[in-house]
């Protein structure tokens, strides 16, 4: 699947930016105030939620500031969205 | 019913919190044309995973005739959201074109009828049509009142005394009535004026609305000072419903109470009164039923 730049979500607090470019293998690189306690499964949302749209090559950045699992699922799907072209809902 | 961007995720987890009645999730206004796609996975997500308990949990789609609004339908349908506002609600079709499309999602997993409808009234000929809209559908709960579109339609601007509003106000108010479902008021956005917003919500209280539309928690506490009901109120009430349950244990069909006779239309204040005073906080439903 081709995979072009993108980026969805915002610095907010409760939210995180996402940001996608091509790459080889799912890497995920998270800068999170909370990464001590909680990076490995935030890591492993954003990893889950990519490979659930068939994405298994993509370099992932994301910055955390608190978001809940439902929106870095959410985050991760719209960037995923808009780097694919490919829409999760029918046209 | 508290509006919430849809587009916010720390609003959508905290909303909760502040004890609204119901929550409106926004896909419409709040959210710019660039992010309408990133927010409906918000909302879809957020209704999917948040334990929102007891609220009332609605989201304001984009209209049908905009690339967004089948889409918004399909997310949040599938999200098992309680009911769908639809926005600029004109006539009895546009429900039932929306009626259709939460029916394909439905029939898709198995659960025709779930979902309710509420269509917000925003122009001229929504007022116009307004009880062919509130009665277009089974599934239509509410209608509401939007009022800067009307205000703008009607080529005028909203006033701290609302004339200009009257009678969408009262026509919305009838409507539902006549159909058998709830009506909401808008919302009152100068959130540094909370002296007007009270005296808002208590002319439409008067008018007979079921609620209040509000932007931030700040308003949640008058909205519920205005409509809870008096404790002698409370108390008259409660004498009235005990009294019925007492001749209905006899088999009576005559009620009376404190020597006056009690008829239909006083029964059914009674009930209002306490199911008020429930939703207030004021009663416990426990102790009541």
């Amino acid at each position: 699947m081709e995979i072009k730049n993108a980026v969805a979500g915002t610095l907010e607090s409760g939210d995180i930016l996402v940001q996608i470019a091509p790459g080889e293998g799912l890497q995920v690189d998270l800068q999170s105030s909370v990464s001590a306690q909680f990076g490995r499964q935030i890591k492993a949302v954003i990893t889950e939620t990519l490979e659930g749209l068939g994405i298994a090559d993509a370099y992932v950045k994301a910055t955390d500031k608190g978001a809940l699992d439902c929106t870095i699922r959410a985050r991760v799907t719209a960037a995923a969205v808009r780097a694919t072209g490919k829409d999760v809902w029918k046209d | 019913m508290m509006f919430v961007p849809g587009n916010n995720p720390g609003m959508m987890a905290d909303a909760h919190i502040y004890g609204p009645d119901s929550i409106m999730l926004d896909l419409e206004d709040s959210v710019t044309m660039a992010e309408k796609d990133a927010a409906r996975l918000l909302v879809h997500n957020a209704l999917k995973s948040i334990d929102y308990g007891d609220t009332e949990m609605v989201v304001r789609i984009n209209p049908l005739n905009t690339p967004y609004g089948k889409k918004d339908v399909e997310a949040v349908v599938k999200a098992g959201v309680d009911v769908i506002r639809m926005p600029k609600t004109e006539t009895a079709d546009e429900v039932r074109e929306l009626e259709a499309e939460i029916i394909k999602v439905e029939t898709e997993l198995g659960c025709v009828g779930r979902t309710l409808i509420m269509a917000a009234i925003e122009s001229a000929l929504g007022v116009v049509n307004a009880f062919e809209i509130a009665s277009a559908s089974k599934r239509m709960m509410g209608i509401a009142l939007g009022a800067e579109d009307y205000s703008a339609n009607l080529k005028t601007q909203r006033t701290p005394g609302g004339a200009e509003l009257l009678l969408a106000r009262e026509t919305i108010v009838v409507a539902a009535r006549a159909a058998g479902i709830a009506c909401f008021d808008t919302v009152y956005s100068n959130l540094d004026d909370m002296e007007t917003f009270r005296k808002e919500v208590e002319l439409i209280k008067t008018l007979g609305f079921d609620g209040k539309s509000i932007i931030n928690p700040r308003q949640i506490e008058v909205v519920n000072e205005v409509f809870a009901p008096s404790q002698k109120d409370i108390d008259k009430a409660l004498r009235i419903i005990a009294a019925i349950k007492e001749a209905q244990a006899k088999g009576s069909g005559v009620i009376a109470v404190n020597g006056k006779m009690v008829d239909r239309p006083v029964v059914i204040r009674a009930e209002r009164t306490v199911a008020l005073a429930i939703a207030s906080g004021i009663l416990d439903k426990e102790e009541v039923l």
